[in-house]
């Protein structure tokens, strides 16, 4: 019989990704007890790789990469609908933000919208309140 | 005493039409309203990070200006502008800290902001202090048979500390509808987010979004949708192509703005609709109403 060594480690879980999540979020993710409630009426959730639920679990277990590589992170729009449903009172949308943030700093070329991708025509039917949302939400 | 008017950047440009039914509908109702004073960009969308002090300046100037205006409150009636003006500045009162760096940036203006204005939302200040009824008595076109589905989007109902009424199901749209005369019709999705500022570089997304919302205004035999907020009429009006080719069963229906119905009824003048400025023509839903 092959043997298997599992190693146990707290290390990610103290890793300094999780105190920047939550101190830019200013939520205690610890605090989710994964019922599911945000990710079921998410509107957001059929553009998303990954739930928001599982963002939090990801996020308390320090998975950086797996969720800074998301297109989820991208897809929530901050409808808030994930908040005002939470059993827990946590404000999954800031912690979202939170890793758009990071994601957004983490370089000088990290601009999920490029406005000079977008055609002409788009760009001149736009009106001011979807140019200036885009813009703070997709650019640093 | 005039009430401070805060109209917003979209409501000066692709929004007209929110802008004069507002200030026309609010001449009827006798209410004096004045245009706030060197105003700028509300800052558009509330920044969620903790440590983002920078996104509370544009709002906070707007509540300087409103001091300067020597009122305590203003009104407006873009949703974006009300939650983001209203989320800053329960933000900053909170936050000493955050209130003193924004008001040292400020430094060449000789007023500070000390969390002492309020933001007040049109819809708010019709039902508490025009009073939906003294408004029923000011209706000279009831709106009868117009079957109406009122969308809330998200701005005016979350977060739950900037909401003037239920958050699930907000009914403030559709009592004003009912003074006005017309059937407000029940709506499934009337608080899910129509996608926003996708629009930009995720068209698709917004599609999909309208297609589900406005499919479930038809279902309900709505003639038309009414909406507060800019960017979701940009959304569920010129996006009707769009969800057109997503699901060719797609039903068109105008989207307009609450303040344009309460201009039909309270007699204003034609010049006060803008029906120019919409993508799908109001006129034809409205006329089999008698109302065009």
């Amino acid at each position: 019989m092959a043997i298997t060594t599992v190693r146990i480690s707290s290390s990610r879980l103290k890793s300094p990704f999780v105190a920047n999540v939550e101190r830019i979020a200013g939520q205690k993710l610890m605090a989710c007890y994964q019922c599911g409630k945000c990710s079921a009426g998410c509107p957001m959730a059929p553009h998303m790789d990954i739930l928001p639920n599982q963002m939090i679990r990801m996020a308390q277990m320090g998975m950086q990469e797996r969720l800074l590589a998301s297109n989820a992170i991208w897809a929530c729009v901050s409808c808030m609908t994930c908040n005002s449903r939470c059993p827990k009172n946590i404000r999954i949308a800031e912690v979202i933000e939170a890793l758009r943030n990071m994601a957004l700093r983490a370089g000088r070329h990290n601009d999920r919208l490029n406005i000079q991708d977008v055609p002409p025509a788009t760009l001149a039917a736009l009106p001011p309140i979807a140019m200036i949302s885009a813009m703070r939400k997709l650019t640093s | 005493m005039k009430l401070i008017y805060y109209p917003g950047c979209t409501l000066k440009n692709h929004a007209r039409n929110f802008d004069v039914s507002t200030v026309s509908s609010m001449a009827e109702l006798d209410v004096e309203v004045e245009e706030l004073e060197r105003w700028n960009c509300c800052g558009t969308v509330h920044a969620l990070g903790s440590n983002n002090v920078m996104n509370r300046v544009a709002p906070v100037t707007n509540l300087v200006r409103v001091k300067e205006a020597n009122a305590s409150e203003f009104m407006t009636s873009c949703a974006m502008c009300y939650n983001t003006l209203k989320r800053a500045n329960i933000d900053v009162k909170k936050r000493s800290d955050a209130l003193d760096s924004i008001n040292k940036l400020m430094y060449l203006d000789d007023i500070k902001y000390e969390g002492d204005v309020d933001v007040l939302h049109l819809l708010e200040y019709l039902r508490d202090r025009v009073g939906f009824d003294k408004l029923a008595a000011k209706v000279k076109k009831p709106l009868t048979g117009l079957r109406v589905a009122c969308y809330y989007g998200c701005l005016l109902v979350r977060p739950k500390e900037v909401a003037f009424d239920d958050v699930e199901n907000p009914m403030i749209m559709e009592n004003l509808i009912t003074a006005l005369g017309g059937t407000p019709v029940p709506f499934n999705l009337k608080t899910e987010c129509c996608g926003a500022y996708h629009t930009v570089g995720n068209a698709e997304i917004v599609a999909d979004r309208t297609n589900k919302i406005m499919g479930s205004a038809h279902e309900e035999a709505a003639d038309l949708v009414v909406v507060s907020c800019p960017l979701c009429a940009f959304n569920l009006d010129f996006k009707q192509a769009d969800a057109k080719r997503l699901n060719p069963e797609f039903h068109h229906l105008p989207v307009l703005y609450f303040t344009q119905l309460m201009a039909i009824a309270l007699g204003c003048d034609e010049s006060a609709l803008r029906f120019d400025l919409h993508h799908i023509d109001p006129q034809p839903a409205l006329a089999t109403r008698g109302l065009a």
